[in-house]
This record gives C-alpha cells, structure tokens and sequence, in this order.
C-alpha cells in the first residue's frame, strides 16, 4: 500500500504549532517512513503534487487571499486537521475583531495602504469542514503525535476534551486555586498541556481553549473572589483563544462592567 | 520560476520560500546582466502585535510577545522583561539573571541546530530537505535531531515548555527550577557538547562561495561573557551606545513589497546594516569561552567573519558556547533563590533588548502610571536584516549572472537561508522571483 500523503499548510500563525511536528526529535525519522511529507514548505523544497490524504493547518484567516488559498487546501485534502488556537479559535491576532483595524494598521504601518488585511481573523472551520481541531497554544507533541497515529490506522485520535483539573489531580498537584487562592482558567480550560501552569505555580491562562461543559459564570465569580478586577477577567478570557465562542461570551459578560481606570496586575 | 521578457529582460521569482520559518518570497529583474531590481517579499500576513498590546497590563507582555514567533519566544520574553522592568525602575538580581541565561541557552541550542540541520546544511550536501539528507546520511540528522532535542529539555525544565514557556514572568520567574531537575540535564548537556563539536567538524567542511560583504554588523556586548540576554549595542564603525539609545540610532521604514518594516542605522549612511551570528562574533570573539575559542580557530574563522555563507560556521561556534555556557550555569547554581522580584508599576518608557538566534531583538513600552501599556514598538531581527539580505541578493547575482537559472536561483534561496530568516517574527515575511532583462 503507498503511504499516505501528508501536507502541512501555513496561514496566520508564529510557526510553533508545525514546529511541534519537528519538535518530536525521537519520532520524526520513523514518521517519515510511515507517510510521505509531501508538502512541508518549513522542512523542505521537495513539492509532491496532491490530492493529500492528510493536510494539517496551521493559522488563522486573516487576509483575501487565504480566504481562497484555505478552499484550494481544503479541494487538495481528503482529511483536514486544523492545530493549534490560530486555526481553530483564531488566535490572538483575532483581538483585531474587538477593534478597529483601521486604526491597528496605522499604529503598526505607516504605509497602511501597502498593507492587505481583513478586519477579523477567523478559524479555519468558519470557512471549510474541518476533520479534527487539535487544540493549545502551541500544540501538545504527544497530542499530535497521536492524531497522527489515528489518522495513519484510521481512527478516532483519543483526545480528552474534560479540563485542566483532571491532570493537576493525576499529576498530583496541590490547586493553587484552594491553597494559595491563585485565579486560575483551569476549571473551563481543556486539558492536553499537563497542566503546566499549575505545575509552575501560576494559575492556568487557558491556552488550550474551553473545555466540553465550561461553567465561565462560576469560574469568574471565584477570580473576583481571588482578587481578580473587571478588567482582569474580561482580558484573561480575551488573550490567545478570544473568539471561541465560551471564552468569547464570558469576555462580553466583563465588556460592560470594565472601568478602564482599574489594571491591576 | 524563471520567464525570459520579450525585451531580452528576465525574471527570477520563488514564490514560495523553503525551509525558512514563516511566509516569504524572493523577486529578481535582471537587463544585460545588471540587477534591476531585488525583492525580498515578506507576504506573511500582518497579526498587529504591537496595536492590541496597548490598554494591556505591564505583566502581560512576556505570554503575549512570545506567540510571536515560535522558534524564539525567549527572545521576545526576555527582551520584554527587561524593557518592563527598565520602565518600572526593576534591577532583577543575579540568580534571576542567571536562570534567564540558562533558559536562552536551551532556545540557542534548539534554534541553532534546528537551523544547521534540518534547514541550512541541505543546501550544502545537496538535498531537499532534512528527511533526503537522513536516508543518505541517518547519523548526521540523529545528531542534528539529539542537539536540538537538548536544546528543547532545557527550555522544557527551566520554562515548563519548549514552545511558548509558561514559567517567565516579570520580575523573574514563578518558580525556581529545582536542583534536581536541573541536575537531570547534565548528561544530556555532555552529549549534547560531543555533539556541538561534531557540528562544527561538520559544518566546517562544507564548500563555501566566495564572497565578501561590507554590511556593518550590529550586536550587543554585556559586560561580561558571549552576548545572550543582555548588554550594550556596539556596532563594527566602533560604536557604542546603551540600549535606551537604540531608537535614536534606528529608523524603521516601509516599502511596498513587504510587510515587515525595514531598518536603518544612523540614517543608513554606511550602508545596510546587519544582527546575527556573523555581527556577534565579529564583535565579541574574544568573549568565547575556551571551547568556542578553540572551535573557532578549528573551524578556519578569523577575528572576522565577513563571508554570510559561512554563518554556519559561526551558529556551530555558538552551539559550543551555548552548551558550555548551560553547564558553567548548571555547576554554579544553588537552590534558595527567589524565583522574582516585585515590580509595581509607574509611568515611564523602558527599552530592552536581547540576542535572538536570529540576533538583537528589541523592545520599547510606554506605560501609565497603573501599568497600562500605551505605547509597544518590537524590531525583531529578520525585520533589521532585510536590507542586508537584499545587498547579498544583488551582489550575488551580479557575480554569478553566468550560473545557470536553476543553480542561480538555488543559490539565492541559499543565501536567504544564510540569515535564519524568521518571517512570522518579521512581520508583524518572504516570496523569492529573478527577473532578467
């Protein structure tokens, strides 16, 4: 049987989620023997034509032309996998959809004119049907890794979609929530980073995006409790995962009740 | 693709730049054998970093910065550290500036050999890209793959991960890595040495294109020790300022064919000027440990390296360094450090700048008197370096117009590829085409 065909396709994004793909050092000689990379701009000149059996997508769409680009992937693609918070919530370049781009083009460019953008930046499912949406900021290696395993015997990849939570218990974690009343996204954000934060000594930031029954509402009455202002917890919920939807409605709950004046840290 | 004009011109264009990290593409006008015009086009789509900064708090640049770029979020979060802390009139201690060493070290490590490997050396052995290069040669990718896997560890235990770590802060750190955690990378860090070595070895070997470029190299000099996470900038006219300086040095513009802004040093009078490896060493060979020292002298570099093919040399250089570096860290630190430093917020600008692998990245905030950022502006290596990038383009092309198209093209790739240039950081880039007329 010829091995499957892999593509990696960039939008919108900083690299680290493909990145992640040649960040498993151990795994990724093997891998090639089992697919053929055959579109990897990052890895190599080599251009293998498609139609791909797997394409994954880094980024978000931000621009006319990756609004076209993101269909002829799609054609190309039997599978498509979106990884990582640019491709599937739009990444944190989607704070633009909360102002005017206008006006962010010209802090940034003086020359907005030779500058292409569109005013919002949107996850690649709002566009084309999406296979599987691996998610974090970055991504996890092993999480991708096994979405790759899953793709490659042709089944559902085993990706936990319950929170943070359940990996500080199994890791063994003392909360910093409950022991040193540190605010902490954990409870609404889905696992897959080893709960790292906690395991750091600082609360989750939620980079992985919500969980499967996020209650925002409860979470957000115990950051007050922990000390956290309006302004604090509208932009905990509006950073790297800004536009999914949970996130995006616990930030507008906070929109109105914002003072401006009030930024702590 | 290359298309004869009818008017006997010719164009040169990659639209689609490999093995480099983010969006570009390379254009290239040539008539009667004379450069017309040289494009690096930086196509990687905006994503405004530096407008949704502001109305954000002083503590959160560090997360922010960092999905800037994947390769190099240290970078970003170290310079944006100091330049916080500057703002706020912070002097972190010693421990912290230590630990901070440590962390860049493993971002060096990883960056570097990612660089060396898997994109740069498979223009010299002729392969495609790293995956050909294994089937021919496993053992030169397996140590490519160790080195930049070490890299990748030390950043893992000293910021919780590699891509994007959790554990930097303003004012330090939110936890200390312990003893025995670090004491875990010591044998990863020996090999990893043996490894550098072979690197240099490697690399050093390779068959390099003549050429000589007069750019003025531009890199910062500490105190003490090999540029990592701090110092002055000093420049190769014999120039030297602090950091706050930088911006009245600096003046960043815009062309149409990119949408990273380019810079110019003292209002561009001595030419392009470029960051790096080839602008570190240049200015701070003598601050190599003996190792590096001794790697360099083995690797055929003298006190300057002017030739940017042989920036592979230098990033192998600095990998001995790096990996030197991390274990002289490692054998001095104890545990009992305080993991930060308090850092209340007041009004004021703070500058802060740093080594990226790619070379200085530096940061600039304005802030109110509650923390609120105001004012953000980044001017991130790649960004510096596309004149330079440019000028070796044009100087190339001239001297090497009898080359084939296909050779020709390659080697401008190649030459691209001389500087690691990093897109997604840029632009805030690249397309490569040549145009012969």
């Amino acid at each position: 049987m010829a091995k499957p065909k892999l593509a990696v396709w960039k939008f919108a994004s900083c690299d680290g989620c493909q990145l992640t793909l040649l960040n498993c050092e151990d795994e990724l000689l093997p891998l090639a023997g089992q697919v053929e990379i055959a579109y990897f701009p990052e890895a190599t000149r080599a251009v293998v034509e498609g139609p791909y059996d797997v394409s994954l997508v880094e980024g978000s769409i931000t621009t006319a032309d990756d609004l076209e680009r993101i269909q002829q992937v799609r054609a190309a693609s039997r599978r498509l996998i979106t990884i990582g918070a640019c491709a599937t919530a739009g990444g944190i370049q989607a704070l633009r959809n909360f102002a005017d781009v206008e006006e962010f083009r010209s802090v940034v460019y003086a020359h907005p004119e030779y500058v292409e953008t569109l005013d919002r930046s949107t996850p690649i499912a709002a566009h084309v049907p999406v296979d599987f949406e691996l998610r974090g900021c970055p991504i996890d290696k092993h999480q991708l890794l096994e979405v790759l395993a899953a793709e490659i015997q042709g089944r559902a990849p085993r990706i936990s979609s319950h929170s943070v939570c359940f990996e500080c218990k199994r890791r063994g974690n003392v909360c910093v929530t409950v022991a040193h009343g540190t605010p902490c996204l954990g409870p609404v954000t889905q696992a897959g980073c080893g709960a790292l934060c906690p395991s750091y000594d600082r609360g989750c930031y939620g980079c992985f995006g919500p969980q499967n029954t996020p209650n925002t509402a409860s979470l957000t009455t115990r950051l007050r409790v922990h000390g956290m202002d309006e302004g604090q917890v509208l932009r905990v919920f509006r950073t790297f995962n800004a536009a999914s939807e949970v996130f995006l409605r616990a930030s507008e709950r906070h929109e109105t009740a914002r003072t401006s004046e009030e930024v702590t840290p | 693709m290359n298309h004869r004009l009818t008017d006997g011109g010719q164009v040169m264009h990659v639209d689609t730049l490999a093995r480099v990290e983010g969006e570009g593409a390379m254009h290239i006008e040539l008539r009667d054998g004379r450069v017309i015009d040289v494009q690096l086009r930086i196509y990687e789509p905006p994503r405004f970093y530096e407008a949704f900064l502001r109305g954000r708090a002083w503590t959160e640049p560090p997360d922010i910065t960092a999905r800037i770029c994947g390769i190099c979020p240290v970078a970003y979060q170290m310079s944006a550290c100091w330049a916080i802390e500057h703002a706020c009139g912070v002097t972190v201690p010693e421990a912290i500036r230590l630990m901070r060493r440590l962390l860049y070290c493993g971002e060096w490590i990883e960056s570097h050999a990612l660089h060396v490997y898997l994109l740069h050396a498979p223009d010299f052995l002729g392969y495609d890209g790293a995956v050909d290069l294994a089937a021919d040669h496993p053992s030169v990718v397996e140590t490519g793959l160790r080195l930049k896997k070490a890299g990748n560890q030390v950043m893992t235990v000293v910021g919780g991960r590699s891509i994007h770590p959790v554990n930097v802060r303003v004012g330090g750190f939110h936890r200390m890595p312990r003893t025995s955690e670090l004491s875990a990378l010591r044998p990863v860090l020996e090999q990893a040495l043996e490894d550098a070595l072979a690197t240099l070895r490697l690399v050093s070997g390779f068959d390099f294109p003549d050429m000589e470029q007069p750019h003025e190299y531009v890199a910062l000099r500490p105190e003490v020790g090999y540029p990592i996470e701090e110092g002055r900038v000093v420049t190769s006219s014999g120039r030297g300022f602090d950091v706050r300086d930088f911006p009245l040095h600096l003046d960043e513009y815009q062309v149409p064919h990119s949408h990273a802004l380019h810079a110019r040093l003292d209002g561009g009078t001595r030419g392009p000027y470029v960051v790096g490896p080839l602008a570190r060493y240049t200015l701070n060979h003598d601050r190599l440990g003996d190792l590096a020292r001794d790697a360099a002298r083995e690797g055929g570099l003298a006190a300057e390296c002017r030739n940017p093919f042989r920036s592979i040399v230098v990033r192998a250089v600095e990998l001995v360094e790096a990996v030197s570096e991390a274990l002289r860290i490692l054998d001095v630190w104890t545990d009992g450090a305080a993991p930060s430093v308090p850092v209340p917020p007041r009004a004021g600008e703070g500058f802060g700048a740093s080594e990226a692998p790619r070379g200085i990245l530096f940061h600039r905030y304005v802030l109110d008197a509650d923390g609120v950022i105001r004012d953000a502006q980044i001017v991130p290596p790649t960004s510096q370096n596309q004149a330079g990038v440019e000028a070796d383009l044009r100087a190339l092309v001239e001297g090497w117009a009898d080359l084939d198209d296909h050779a020709l093209q390659h080697r401008c790739e190649q030459a691209i590829r001389n500087y690691d240039p990093c897109i997604s950081c840029a632009t805030h880039f690249l397309d490569l085409s040549v145009d012969r007329s």
